[in-house]
């Protein structure tokens, strides 16, 4: 059998710039144009244009599915806001993590990890509660992943530049916030969100109309240094924000508590996995992710075990290097009597114990937040 | 374009360049392209002995660590310390300042390509 990878719509945009490709997610996605470091640094510094048409959307009519299926309490959520939720199982297994988009005609929008959009479709069908009753579910929920681009401008420029193409007042879209507007004669709706711990914004649009929108951001952010930014940086972004990448810091083994998500949880509502979560609160925790910091040059990697006193304690869920603080970072699991901040452990570099101590997260946060 | 006349390439993309009786030993352009940002180098000590085809040591780049291996054998006689802070220098000119290590007291490897048959080497793979 052979698997292609899908395309997005920008695919022969990220071609004519030069990218290299990846396999993401099923998705064939650029993984750097020219350097990870510059495209890194552009991003803090100035701004960076990403393609996220690999991204999922999930659009959810029901407020009974949606609150029986997502860990935060909806009726929370005032329209044209987000929020960041998880989906979990029976076990309190982590499904997926999601932004939740309040849609003005009502219902929601659920932006969802590429590789986990047809499974999220299926089980959230699968757990719509019955009182949705069978002839209504097919209309419950829709997979729209595939007819949305989504266009990532992200970087202390990245508001001045997207207000330079709109007539729409960004002033008033705060961070969590979005609005239907049109951004280079493009419909967009425009989202004060991101990964990668800057201010900015991610424009979705209609297929058709995404080569125009991203021709445009790159034209008009000239002036601000602009740069395509791949997902090789989109990585060492959110690492430094100390943002968790589903797959990597957690799957549908790691209970949101044990991923340091406990903000996530609304527990005084009824949802898919609250009561394995609270018994896992009850029991007590055996790991908890932390931060490290590398006290030398290794780099950490996912997968590699954490040490204490020669003895393995954990695991690196993700490292790297951090361009923006000059040392190497990592996020790992391990148990909560090694969680505290300076605590001394290492990892296991092959073979050899690197020194490391426990920091507190996020790593890297924005000079000025708006 | 540096000049590679002179220069053998290994299968595992390293470059040697012998000089009397020292050998300098690097990676190739198509290596540093693949491998993206240059972060961290692991390298031998100043003293040790290298088998040809033997590992050398590790480069890890933002996307992954990778193991590097020695061209030729021989005896390990400089390292370049440069590339501690610089690590970029293997991106930025691998057959210049982004060499990695010299070898003294060389055993030679007869399995090295020339310039040409590493360039066909490379292109089949990338047509693969």
């Amino acid at each position: 059998m052979v698997v292609t990878a899908e395309r997005t719509p920008l695919y022969e945009e990220h071609i004519r710039l030069g990218a290299q490709m990846t396999n993401f997610g099923g998705w064939l996605m650029p993984l750097q144009y020219s350097s990870i470091r510059e495209e890194h640094r552009t991003v803090r510094e100035a701004v960076g244009l990403f393609d996220l048409s690999h991204m999922g959307e999930l659009r959810l009519k029901d407020d009974g599915v949606a609150q029986r299926v997502l860990t935060r309490d909806l009726t929370r959520l005032r329209t044209e806001r987000v929020q960041y939720a998880l989906l979990c199982n029976e076990d309190g297994g982590i499904v997926d993590d999601v932004l939740v988009y309040a849609l003005r005609d009502g219902g929601y929008l659920l932006v969802v990890n590429a590789g986990n959009q047809d499974g999220d479709f299926d089980w959230i069908k699968a757990h719509a509660p019955s009182s949705a009753g069978e002839g209504h579910r097919g209309d419950t929920i829709l997979n729209v992943g595939r007819d949305w681009a989504l266009l990532g401008v992200q970087g202390p420029k990245a508001v001045d530049l997207v207000q330079r193409l709109t007539s729409s007042e960004l002033g008033g879209v705060k961070y969590y916030a979005f609005a239907e507007g049109r951004v280079a004669e493009v419909a967009c709706m425009i989202s004060r969100t991101g990964y990668t711990g800057e201010d900015g914004f991610e424009l979705f649009c209609g297929n058709d109309d995404a080569g125009r929108l991203w021709r445009a951001l790159l034209e008009e952010g000239q002036a601000d240094g602009i740069r395509p930014a791949g997902l090789g940086a989109r990585d060492t972004l959110r690492l430094e924000a100390g943002m968790r990448l589903y797959g990597n810091d957690m799957d549908d083994k790691t209970n949101p508590l044990e991923a340091g998500l406990d903000w996530t949880l609304s527990l005084d509502k009824d949802f898919v996995g609250r009561d394995a979560i609270l018994r896992a609160r009850q029991q007590g925790l055996g790991r908890i992710l932390v931060g490290l910091r590398m006290l030398d040059r290794n780099i950490p990697r996912h997968g590699y075990g954490v040490l204490k006193e020669g003895q393995p304690v954990g695991v690196v869920s993700s490292g790297n290097v951090s361009f923006t603080l000059g040392y190497n970072i990592a996020m790992a699991y391990v148990p909560p009597a090694l969680a505290e901040p300076q605590t001394r452990l290492a990892v296991d570099v092959r073979g050899s114990a690197a020194p490391a101590e426990v920091v507190s997260l996020p790593f890297y946060k924005r000079p000025h937040p708006k | 374009m540096p000049d590679l006349s002179g220069m053998r390439f290994s299968e595992s993309h390293e470059w040697v360049k012998q000089d009397g009786d020292t050998a300098t030993v690097g990676i190739t352009e198509y290596a540093q392209s693949q491998l993206g940002d240059v972060i961290y180098l692991e390298l031998p000590t100043v003293g040790q002995q290298l088998d040809a085809g033997g590992r050398l040591g590790v480069i890890e780049s933002v996307k992954a660590a990778s193991d590097l291996y020695s061209p030729v054998g021989g005896q390990v006689a400089d390292v370049n310390q440069e590339l501690t802070d610089h690590p970029e220098y293997v991106n930025q000119d691998p057959y210049g300042k982004g060499w990695i290590i010299k070898l003294r007291a060389i055993k030679d490897n007869p399995k090295l390509l020339d310039q040409k048959a590493y360039d066909d080497f490379v292109k089949g793979k990338s047509h693969a």
